[in-house]
């Protein structure tokens, strides 16, 4: 990978802690509104089941997540092994495309 | 000052070795060089380590001394220990010579990797460069300049642990004077040197070289500035 690159990765991971930042806290409030007032899941699916601000945002909660754990999991395989190799560039990128993948069919899963 | 020997564990041996135990009499405002030289003139003439100025302007008496990485020379024997143990190692991150002397090879490759020499286009038939000292650069300039090349931040860095080819902080706070240098003509060749995995990017921001930069420096603070510099110049392409 050439060093351009792996400067747009840091950037890359950099932006997506922000929107992480901000999701983090946008779930939280709303798991603890959830649990505070009893909520079932039947009531929780009522409300994001055809939700498209819910859609979008578990959207790009998921999209946040993808991009930034990959990079760093890259990261920490690298300083804690020494691996420093295109095999682990991929394994990051097979990592953050599962990531999405998986995310992304649950933010659907309770939106249909 | 209740105690008047101090009993001091010296790494003896190089890669491989062991710590020696030596008695050494315990003196008002005693440096840490103060013990070593005491050591090896009076005690163990075989020991090897390395110092010039004893000023705190060279930068070559460094040392781990109870654990972190120091300059010896200016470094008071009471500020590292109320009780009668010191303990005193070669710097980490380094490879041992011998006893107290390590390999400084690298570290200072790693300056000239971060192309730390500067360049500029001026000959001596030029007039000064005029550079206003309130001017946002040479304020970032000033702020980094006064390294003394001791390795201390090097030594006291996880990341240079972790990935030996992490340039260190030294070598990027060098680059960092150099790319707000108005002068100099080879910011572009710079920033690429210090960009990526094993340039300011590899930086976690622990800031153990900005806490035990004998010069009062902040490394991790010309590291952000150098990323953040470099991700513009990757974003236009420039890099």
């Amino acid at each position: 990978m050439n060093r351009r690159s792996q400067v747009l990765l840091w950037g890359a991971q950099r932006a997506s802690a922000a929107v992480l930042a901000l999701c983090v806290v946008v779930h939280l409030v709303t798991v603890i509104y959830a649990v505070r007032n009893g909520l079932s899941a039947a009531e929780i699916l009522g409300r994001t089941r055809g939700n498209y601000g819910w859609l979008a945002f578990y959207a790009l909660f998921v999209a946040a997540v993808a991009i930034h754990a990959p990079i760093g999991l890259r990261t920490i395989l690298s300083e804690s092994t020494g691996w420093r190799n295109p095999v682990l560039d991929g394994l990051a990128l097979a990592f953050g495309v599962a990531l999405a993948l998986w995310g992304w069919r649950a933010v659907w899963g309770v939106f249909v | 000052m209740a105690i008047s020997v101090l009993r001091v564990s010296v790494w003896r041996g190089a890669e491989s070795g062991a710590f020696r135990t030596y008695e050494v009499p315990r003196l008002e405002s005693q440096t840490v060089l103060d013990v070593v030289t005491y050591i090896q003139r009076s005690l163990d003439p075989t020991l090897s380590y390395r110092f010039a100025c004893r000023v705190g302007m060279c930068g070559s008496c460094a040392m781990t001394v109870n654990g972190k990485a120091r300059w010896t020379c200016r470094t008071h024997v009471a500020n590292v220990t109320a009780h009668d143990r010191l303990e005193i190692a070669p710097l980490n991150n380094l490879p041992v010579i011998k006893d107290l002397v390590t390999d400084m090879s690298v570290f200072f490759n790693k300056l000239a990797q971060a192309k730390g020499q500067f360049y500029g286009s001026r000959t001596r038939n030029d007039d000064f460069a005029r550079v206003p000292p309130d001017s946002p650069q040479r304020r970032e300039a000033d702020a980094a300049i006064e390294c003394i090349g001791c390795g201390v931040c090097y030594s006291a860095c996880d990341v240079v642990k972790w990935n030996p080819d992490y340039l260190g902080p030294a070598a990027l706070n060098r680059a960092w004077t150099l790319v707000n240098d108005v002068r100099d003509t080879t910011h572009a060749v710079r920033l690429a040197a210090v960009a990526g995995d094993a340039g300011c990017h590899a930086c976690h921001t622990h800031m153990s070289c900005s806490e035990l930069c004998p010069k009062q420096l902040t490394p991790t603070a010309s590291i952000a500035g150098l990323k953040r510099m470099t991700l513009a110049a990757a974003l236009k392409k420039a890099l």
